[in-house]
C-alpha cells in the first residue's frame, strides 16, 4: 500500500482550484476535498430564519435536551443502578446505619460528597422539568398558529412523540433514586399494570422480574432512562430538525412576506450569534435555579420501603394530569366469572394516552375537513381560527383541571379545602370545564375578529375628540396604514363544505356518505356562519373610506 | 444620553422600503417589505463603541465567574451549610458553583445576544421558498426507475416468493418477544397468599411490632391508637421477617399489617368484629387501589385514609371504601392470643392483598 502511494507523488495535482488565500481557505479546501463542505454550506450559511419571540421555545427544548445528556453522562459516572443492600455510612448524618440500596447510596454520595455533584443532580433534574414544559409550550404555539398544517403534518407527529419519550424518561430517571417518593411511583405503575386485563399480571411479573418490589426494577429502568429512550429521542430530534430546516421556519403574515419567501435575517452571523447565545442564557439560568432551588431531595424522603409512604406523594407536574385520573376515578372493579377487571384503574390507564393522542391526530383532522391540499407557510393568527384555537383552550383546560386532581391533597392542605369537594369537582369538571372554555375562547376569538374589521375599515382610535357644527361631538378615528391594512387581511377563510344537491339534474337521488355528511356538518361547525366573522373586503373598505369619511 | 445624533444620519435619509407597489385599486395589497429602520449604533460610532464595550465586558465577567467556580470547588467545605436570606440554609458548595457557573455561562449568552443585537446587521432578507413536492417530471422519472427495479426483481410476478417472504417476516419479530420470557416468572399464585399463610391454628404466628420489634398483647394497643405489625418466627422462617432477609421487601409489600383497636360496641360489621380480638382488628396497610401503604388514621371516625391517591376506608365497618378510587375493601387478618398471651395470627387474609389483578377471584 505504502509502495503504491509513493508512486503517485510526481502526478499533475488533481485540483485546479486556484491557490488559498490564507490558512483558513486552505483548511476549508482541505476539508471540502473530502466532506464536501462548499455545497453544503452554500444553501446554509446564510440561510434565512425568520424572527418572533415564540420561536425560541423550541430551541429551549433543544438546549435542555443537550444539558440533559451533558449532566446525564456526568451522573452515570458516580451512579450505581443497582438494589443491592448496603448500610448507609456518609456524610448525610441522619441516615447513617440504615440500611439502602446502592441506587440510593450513590444518590446520596452524589449529594453530599462528590463536589459539584449535588448541582450537577440538580440540573439535571430541572432541565428535565424545563424540557417538557418548554416542549409543551412549543407543541401549543404551533398548535394555535397552525403551523402543523402541510407540509409540516409529520414533523407535527415527531414533535408529539418527543413529547411523550419525554413524559416516559422524566418518570423513569425520577424512579431511579429508589428514595420513599420514587418507589412510591414505582409502586403505583405496578397497580397500573396489574389493573390490565388477561396479561396485566404477566407483565409486571416480567418487567420486576417477579413479585414487586423484586431487585431487577432500577437496573431495568436505567438502560432504559440513559439508554433506549434516550436514543430514540436522539433520533427523532435529529429528524425533527432536518424537517424544520428542509422545510423552513413558517413566518407571521406581514409586508413582503408571502407563502412563497422566507422574510429574515442570516443564519451566519446574526442567528448563530443569537441561537448560539441563547444556548448559554438557557444553561445558566438553569444553573442559577439549581444554586438556590432544591428540587427532589431524597435524603429527606428517605430510601424506598413498601410499608412507607409520605403525604402529599406527587408526581413531577407532566405526570400530574395522569395522577389526577387516577385519583379522581371512582373505583369500579367487575368480579365474575373468577377474574377481577380493575376498571378504576384500568379506565385513567387508556384514558392517559388518548388525551394525548387526541392532540396528535389533530392536524389529520383538520386537514380532512377542509381538504386543503396547499402548503402553508404564513401563520394564522390563533383569533383567525376561532375552533381550533378553542379546541386547543379546552384540551389545556381539561389538562388543569386533571392537574387539580393529581394535587388535591396539596390544595386541600394549602386553602384549607376538603379533599373529597375538590376530587367531587375534578369529576364534573373534566366534563363540563373544557366544554366552557371552549365556547368561551370561541366567542372572544370571534370578538377580536370583530376588533380587527372595525380597525380595518373605520380605522384606529385617535383619542382626539372632534365637535361638529351641529354639535355633536366624535372621535376622529385615523385610516391605518397600507402595511397594517394588509397585515389584518391577509389571512384565509375557508367556505364551509357544501354538500351536493339531494337530487342530480336528472332528478336521481344522489347517494351522500355517512362520512361526507359528518365532514359537512364539522365544515359547518368550524366555517360556517356565526363560526367565523367575514373578513372585510376591498370593497367595502372603499365605501367606506371614499364617502363621508370618519363617523 | 442622547447626543451626536446629526439629523442628516436618520432613517429616511439612508434607507428605502424595496417592495412590490401596492395596486392602486386595493388598499389590502401587500406593500412589500418595509424600509430597514437604522438602529442607533448603525449610525452613531460612539454608541457602537459602547455596545461593543458591553459585550466584551460579559465576556470578561463570564471568565471571572469561571475563575470563582474553580476557587469554590477546591477551597469550601462540600458539608458547609449557610444562611442565605431568602433562600434559608443551603449548601454553600452548591450556592457557590451553581451561581459562578450560571454567571459564567448566561454572561456569554447575553454577550452573543447583546453583539448580535446591537451590532450585527439587522437588515432582513427575502429568500425564496421552494415547493416540498418534486415536479412531474420527476415523479414520474422515479416512479419508472422504481417499476423498472420493481419488474427486475420479480417481486410482483413470482407470488409464492412474495408470500413466503412476507410470512416470515411476520412470525421472525417472535423470537425477539420469546427472549424477553425469561425476564421473570410467571405469576402463578404468588399474588394470592403472604407469609401468613404459613400460619395454622396449630402453629400461630405472632404480630411483632414494627417500631420495637416485640411480640405485642391486646392490652398494649390503646383504644383509637395506630400500630404497625409484621410476622414474627414461623416454622419456615424462625428469627420471623427480618430488615436483612433478602426478600424483605417483597414480604414487607404484602405482609404489613396495620392493627387499630376500636369498643367493640362501635364496630358494625359484625364479620370484622369476629376476625378480631377483644375489639383489636389487624387490617392489611397496603391499599387495594394501586398498593400505596396506608398510613392516616382518623380515631374518631375510625377512617383511613391512603395518602396516595385519597381511597378512605372505614375500619370500624370491614374496611368497607367510602370514598376514592380503590374499588374493595381491605384485607382483613384473624386474630387470637397464644398461650402466653400474644396476638397472633392463625391464617393468611381471608382474600389477596394489595392492588386487583385479573386473576383475582374474590
Amino acid at each position: 500500500m505504502s509502495s503504491a502511494s509513493t508512486s503517485g507523488k510526481q502526478a499533475a495535482p488533481a485540483s485546479t482550484r486556484a491557490k488559498p488565500a490564507n490558512k483558513a481557505e486552505a483548511a476549508a479546501d482541505y476539508l471540502d476535498g473530502r466532506l464536501g463542505i462548499y455545497s453544503l454550506a452554500k444553501a446554509n450559511l446564510r440561510k434565512i430564519f425568520p424572527d418572533h419571540w415564540s420561536f425560541m421555545l423550541g430551541e429551549i427544548c433543544l438546549y435542555t435536551f443537550i444539558i440533559i445528556i451533558l449532566t446525564g453522562v456526568y451522573l452515570t459516572l458516580f451512579f450505581k443502578p443497582s438494589m443491592g443492600e448496603v448500610i448507609y455510612n456518609g456524610s448525610y448524618a441522619p441516615l447513617n446505619g440504615i440500611r439502602v440500596s446502592e441506587a440510593y447510596a450513590s444518590t446520596l454520595d452524589i449529594s453530599f460528597e462528590v463536589r459539584g455533584g449535588l448541582l450537577i443532580r440538580q440540573i439535571h433534574h430541572w432541565a428535565a422539568i424545563v424540557f417538557v414544559a418548554a416542549m409543551f409550550v412549543h407543541m401549543m404555539r404551533v398548535f394555535f398558529t397552525g403551523a402543523f398544517r402541510k407540509p409540516r403534518e409529520i414533523n407535527w407527529v415527531f414533535g408529539f412523540l418527543l413529547l411523550f419519550l419525554g413524559f416516559f424518561d422524566g418518570f423513569l430517571g425520577y424512579s431511579l433514586p429508589d428514595d420513599l417518593l420514587s418507589g412510591t411511583g414505582i409502586r403505583f405503575m405496578e397497580g397500573a399494570i396489574l389493573a390490565v386485563p388477561l396479561v396485566g399480571t404477566y407483565i409486571s411479573f416480567f418487567l420486576f422480574g417477579g413479585q414487586f418490589p423484586g431487585t431487577d426494577i432500577v437496573p431495568r429502568f436505567f438502560t432504559i432512562h440513559v439508554l433506549l429512550i434516550p436514543g430514540i429521542m436522539l433520533g427523532l430530534l435529529v429528524a425533527h430538525l432536518i424537517l424544520v430546516f428542509y422545510h423552513k421556519h413558517t413566518q407571521w403574515a406581514g409586508p413582503g412576506k408571502t407563502e412563497k419567501n422566507v422574510v429574515g435575517m442570516p443564519l451566519m452571523p446574526v442567528y448563530m450569534a443569537k441561537a448560539g447565545g441563547f444556548f448559554f442564557l438557557v444553561f445558566g439560568i438553569i444553573a442559577a435555579m439549581s444554586a438556590i432551588a432544591s428540587v427532589n431531595p431524597v435524603w429527606a424522603y428517605g430510601p424506598y420501603r413498601p410499608d412507607q409512604v409520605s403525604t402529599d406523594a406527587q408526581p413531577d407536574w407532566y405526570m400530574g394530569f395522569a395522577e389526577g385520573l387516577i385519583r379522581v376515578m371512582p373505583g369500579w372493579e367487575i368480579r365474575a366469572w373468577g377474574h377481577t377487571l380493575n376498571l378504576g384503574v384500568f379506565i385513567p390507564l387508556m384514558l392517559f394516552p388518548l388525551v394525548l393522542a387526541a392532540i396528535a391526530a389533530y392536524p389529520f383532522i383538520e386537514g380532512w375537513i377542509t381538504g386543503d391540499k396547499r402548503e402553508h407557510h404564513i401563520l394564522d393568527r390563533p383569533r383567525n381560527a376561532p375552533v381550533r384555537t378553542g379546541l386547543g383552550a379546552a384540551w389545556i383546560s381539561l389538562y388543569l383541571v386533571l392537574l387539580t386532581g393529581g394535587g388535591n391533597d396539596l390544595l386541600a392542605t394549602h386553602f384549607h379545602l376538603s379533599l373529597n369537594d375538590i376530587t367531587y369537582f375534578v369529576r364534573a369538571g373534566s366534563f363540563i370545564v373544557p366544554v366552557v372554555v371552549f365556547f368561551i375562547t370561541k366567542r372572544w376569538c370571534l370578538g377580536l375578529q370583530r376588533r380587527d374589521k372595525e380597525k380595518v375599515l373605520h380605522g384606529r382610535e385617535t383619542g382626539v375628540i372632534k365637535r361638529l357644527p351641529h354639535g355633536e361631538f366624535v372621535e376622529v378615528h385615523a385610516q391605518l396604514p397600507q402595511d397594517k391594512l394588509h397585515t389584518l387581511t391577509a389571512h384565509e377563510q375557508y367556505e364551509p363544505l357544501e354538500l351536493p344537491a339531494e337530487v342530480d339534474e336528472n332528478g336521481v337521488a344522489r347517494k351522500v356518505g355517512l362520512i361526507t355528511k359528518t365532514r359537512a356538518k364539522i365544515s359547518e361547525g368550524m366555517f360556517g356562519e356565526g363560526n367565523q366573522i367575514p373578513k372585510p373586503t376591498a370593497e367595502e373598505h372603499k365605501e367606506i373610506t371614499s364617502g363621508h369619511g370618519h363617523h | 444620553m442622547s447626543h451626536d445624533m446629526s439629523d442628516d444620519k436618520l432613517p429616511a435619509d439612508t434607507a428605502e422600503g424595496h417592495g412590490e407597489v401596492a395596486a392602486a385599486d386595493n388598499p389590502f395589497a401587500d406593500p412589500g417589505l418595509p424600509a430597514h429602520e437604522v438602529r442607533r449604533t448603525d449610525i452613531d460610532e460612539r454608541a457602537a463603541k459602547r455596545a461593543e464595550r458591553h459585550v466584551s465586558l460579559l465576556f470578561i465577567v463570564s471568565m471571572l465567574a469561571t475563575v470563582g467556580f474553580i476557587a469554590s470547588y477546591v477551597s469550601i467545605d462540600p458539608d458547609k451549610i449557610v444562611y442565605i436570606f431568602p433562600l434559608g440554609h443551603i449548601s454553600a458548595m452548591n450556592f457557590a458553583l451553581g451561581m459562578t457557573l450560571g454567571v459564567a455561562l448566561f454572561c456569554i449568552g447575553a454577550g452573543a445576544v447583546h453583539w448580535a443585537r446591537t451590532l450585527m446587521s439587522d437588515v432582513e432578507h427575502p429568500a425564496e421558498r421552494h415547493p416540498i413536492e418534486a415536479d412531474d417530471e420527476v415523479r414520474a422519472d422515479v416512479i419508472e426507475q422504481f417499476k423498472t427495479g420493481a419488474g427486475e426483481s420479480g417481486f410482483g410476478r413470482r407470488k409464492m416468493i412474495r408470500n413466503t417472504l412476507i410470512g416470515s417476516m411476520a412470525l421472525v419479530p417472535l423470537s425477539g418477544v420469546m427472549l424477553l420470557r425469561d425476564l421473570g416468572p410467571l405469576p402463578e399464585k404468588s399474588l394470592d397468599s403472604t407469609a401468613w399463610s404459613e400460619a395454622t391454628p396449630a402453629m400461630p404466628i405472632q404480630l411483632i411490632n414494627m417500631n420495637t420489634n416485640e411480640p405485642m398483647k391486646a392490652e398494649d394497643i390503646g383504644i383509637g391508637s395506630l400500630t404497625f405489625a409484621m410476622p414474627g418466627p414461623s416454622a419456615l422462617r424462625p428469627n420471623g421477617l427480618q430488615e436483612s432477609d433478602e426478600d424483605f421487601q417483597q414480604q414487607i409489600a404484602k405482609d404489613a399489617l396495620m392493627l387499630i383497636r376500636i369498643q367493640p360496641e362501635d364496630i358494625k360489621d359484625a364479620q370484622s368484629a369476629a376476625l378480631g380480638f377483644e375489639g383489636v382488628l389487624a387490617y392489611s396497610k397496603i391499599c387495594t387501589h394501586v398498593g400505596c401503604p396506608i398510613s392516616l388514621y382518623e380515631q374518631q371516625t375510625h377512617h383511613a385514609l391512603c395518602p396516595c391517591h385519597q381511597s378512605t376506608f372505614d375500619l370500624s365497618d370491614g374496611a368497607r371504601v367510602i370514598f376514592g378510587p380503590a374499588g374493595h375493601p381491605l384485607p382483613q387478618l384473624k386474630i387470637s392470643t397464644d398461650s402466653l398471651g400474644y396476638l397472633v395470627a392463625t391464617g393468611d387474609f381471608s382474600h389477596p392483598v394489595g392492588p386487583s389483578f385479573w386473576e383475582r377471584s374474590e
